[in-house]
């Protein structure tokens, strides 16, 4: 199963190495990491989304927040958090087929940020699903490129993410 | 005040109280050499990096304060990662400083350049990479804090040559403060109240006391707890001396190597301490049927040890003298209903026993050393049938007098934490307890020890063999042993002789007890190597599974 969580952490150098080796380390896979800056500058957030058990999310949890950089560890659920990830595709277009890719990308909200005469750029943000579906969609024209940001997550509501050490 | 870097590294030792430094200068780290020189800090040169972690981590064990080591760029840092790791798999606190080429030069594959932050990320509790002077005193400051509070462990502190020698304005110890980082001493009263209660209720409860209870200095408390209540305590390796092991409810090792007897009773009771222990691999035989009929109690300053390895119905994160002590309040004496006595019948019908025919039996020696030695008498072991059977026939009675590499097994570890240990109590005597296999591991640290004019007593337990390794190819792979007999052994007498040390080689069982008081009655150091039984094992053969419970579930 899926999970994402949600990991503040003081904005050290190295910090990243860390956890990625921290999830190495113990046998933990990540399916995607995004990471940057909060609005606090001292303060980043990485989004991990790590396919396991509730044993291994037990434990992911446990030992994130057993290093002095971490701040803070959430684990969210689909349903009670909007999860985001934006995806840039190059599609391959002739003069016949730049309509239908351009009516695709209508469809699905998504944009068109570079066009040349046989390539179109296209920035599509959504949830797996979302960008799985017009991955496949795209594909009949040829995807030349692909990048995909990885997972960003935040809760609903007005609850926020802060510090349980600090106390 | 207007310091170097390297200055500041000095003053913050001071405040610390550091008397003693483990190290071996190189080139990247000779600025802190060089401040070193002119404080009154004492500097032990060992005579490879490994050994200078092994020696403040025996140092640490012993006085339970932070222990110290330094040593250069590249290869002195490399050399000291397997010092690190031991130290961390037992919690060990301890501040590693490495020297590191200038800042200009990282990166560039420059001599006696390597990634020490990166390579000991996984083995340090934290690692600190300096990259200005000015930070000098807060990392120090949080490098001691980290190492020695919540669940222990090493902290290293990368050094470049530059920041080192660069001058800033150093106005004192800094307070610690890092949000990130709060242990959780206070075990929650709720936790606390249902663990009077599991007492209250069990009719078969035992205590499985680890390594957490010796660094948190809890054994009084464990003690108070056993006696109020009247349960058997089993140790892990790394629990033992938290329990004195004459104590009529002490029921000896639990594990893999341990008594049958403290195995059955922890597979029959129906609760279950484990405190500050990680219930590893060699202290629980199958992991998802530990405690399946009991009630599990985990108490542990380290959250991620509670439900790590084995399923928990009452977890309780927290310091273990504080909550000790927190239960002790609120328990009440509590009467055996017939417990012990079971216990006892499998005390006596299970004992370890050995067959005293043949050649000389290691355990002999080791039972016979009991025997010379006092309460306060501190044992170093290896790693290896040896540091078995010291956990199982000599008689720890006290905390920080067994020193073990338990976690990481290293062999080696032995004599440079005996070293350690001598110089943090100069007033105790300290025994290394080796095999011929360790021993040559890390044997160059007799120079160490001649140097430091420490009179340590070591006993070589040789079987020309890695005894432990052969045992393991006999049980698992049909007894096809393959290079496990040392040939090429030196005479370990002769060697003790050409660094000035003391030395007799021993068969003979009548001559064990009389040469142990002679070489406890020395008042330098002593080798005396016990030619051992090649074929004795710690598990015997004649068992039916490796498990020493097997089928004996009442």
């Amino acid at each position: 199963m899926k999970y994402v969580v949600s990991v503040l952490v003081q904005n050290q150098p190295g910090v990243l190495a860390r956890i990625a080796g921290l999830f190495s380390r113990r046998g933990f896979n990540i399916e995607s990491l995004a990471v940057g800056m909060t609005d606090k500058s001292e303060v980043s957030r990485m989004t991990i989304a790590v396919d396991g058990d509730d044993h291994i999310i037990e434990q992911v949890t446990k030992q994130l927040n057993k290093l002095v950089d971490v701040i803070k560890v959430n684990v969210l659920t689909a349903n009670e958090s909007v999860q985001r990830e934006l995806a840039l595709f190059k599609v391959h277009v002739t003069a016949s087929t730049r309509p239908e890719v351009m009516q695709m990308v209508d469809i699905f909200r998504a944009k068109i940020v570079d066009v040349t005469r046989n390539a179109l750029v296209v920035e599509l943000t959504g949830d797996d699903n979302k960008i799985k579906a017009m991955e496949d969609l795209l594909r009949q024209f040829g995807i030349k490129e692909m990048v995909r940001t990885g997972l960003i997550a935040i809760e609903r509501g007005s609850k926020i993410m802060k510090s349980n050490k600090e106390e | 005040m207007r310091i170097t870097g390297a200055e500041a590294v000095v003053q913050i030792f001071q405040h610390y109280g550091v008397d003693l430094i483990f190290g071996y200068p190189g080139g990247a780290i000779l600025p802190l050499y060089d401040a070193l020189r002119d404080s009154t800090i004492k500097h032990v040169l060992v005579r490879q990096e490994q050994n200078a972690a092994h020696a403040a981590s025996g140092y640490a064990r012993v006085t339970g304060r932070t222990g110290v080591c330094i040593a250069t760029s590249g290869p002195g840092a490399t050399n000291l990662i397997t010092g690190i790791a031991t130290a961390y798999m037992d919690s060990i606190p301890m501040v590693v400083i490495t020297g590191q080429v200038p800042l200009s030069a990282i990166g560039r594959d420059f001599f006696q350049e390597v990634d020490i932050i990166g390579a000991t990320f996984g083995l340090t509790k934290h690692n600190y990479w300096v990259k200005k002077a000015t930070d000098i005193p807060r990392i120090l400051a949080e490098a001691f804090h980290i190492a020695s509070t919540g669940r222990p462990g090493p902290v290293l502190i990368d050094l470049p040559k530059d920041v080192a020698c660069e001058t800033i304005e150093y106005a004192g110890l800094p307070e610690v403060e890092i949000k990130s980082y709060q242990p959780t001493y206070q075990g929650h009263p709720k936790q606390v109240k249902r663990i009077v209660q599991a007492v209250k209720e069990s009719a078969r409860p035992v205590i499985c006391a680890g390594g957490g209870v010796i660094s948190s200095d809890a054994a009084e408390e464990l003690r108070a707890l056993a006696e109020r209540c009247q349960i058997p305590v089993a140790t892990t390796l790394m629990g033992i001396g938290a329990f004195p092991k004459d104590h009529p409810l002490s029921i000896g090792m639990l594990g893999f190597h341990g008594t049958v007897y403290s195995n059955l009773a922890v597979d029959n009771a129906d609760l279950i301490f484990i405190l500050g222990a990680r219930a590893g691999d060699r202290a629980v035989r199958q992991i998802e049927e530990f405690g399946r009929k009991a009630r599990v109690v985990h108490i542990d300053v380290d959250p991620a040890e509670i439900g790590k390895n084995v399923n928990v119905t009452v977890p309780i994160v927290g310091d273990l003298k504080t909550v000790l002590q927190d239960i002790l309040k609120n328990v009440a004496p509590r009467e055996d209903t017939g417990w012990l006595a079971t216990i006892a019948a499998w005390k006596k019908e299970k004992a370890r026993a050995y067959s005293q025919d043949g050649p000389l039996k290691p355990q002999y020696v080791l039972e016979q050393l009991s025997a010379v030695t006092t309460p306060d008498t501190i044992i170093a072991t290896d790693v290896g049938q040896h540091q078995m059977w010291t956990g199982a026939y000599y008689c720890t009675k006290k905390p920080r007098t067994f020193l073990t590499s338990g976690g990481m097994g290293t062999m080696g570890y032995g004599l440079p934490a005996a070293i350690g240990a001598q110089l943090g109590k100069p007033e105790t005597a300290v025994v290394l307890v080796t095999g011929d296999g360790s021993f040559q591991m890390n044997m160059p640290e007799l120079a160490t020890l001649v140097q430091e004019q420490l009179p340590v007593k070591i006993i070589v337990l040789n079987n020309n063999a890695l005894g432990m390794v052969r045992e393991l190819q006999m049980h698992f792979h049909d007894s096809r042993y393959y290079q496990v007999h040392m040939r090429g052994n030196p005479d370990f007498v002769k060697l003790a002789d050409a660094y000035g040390i003391p030395a007799q080689r021993v068969s003979e069982k009548t001559a064990v007890r009389k040469i142990l008081q002679t070489m406890m009655g020395t008042p330098g150091p002593m080798l005396i190597e016990f030619i051992v039984d090649v074929e004795e094992n710690v598990v015997p053969p004649t068992r039916k599974s490796l498990h020493p419970f097997e089928g004996e579930i009442v």
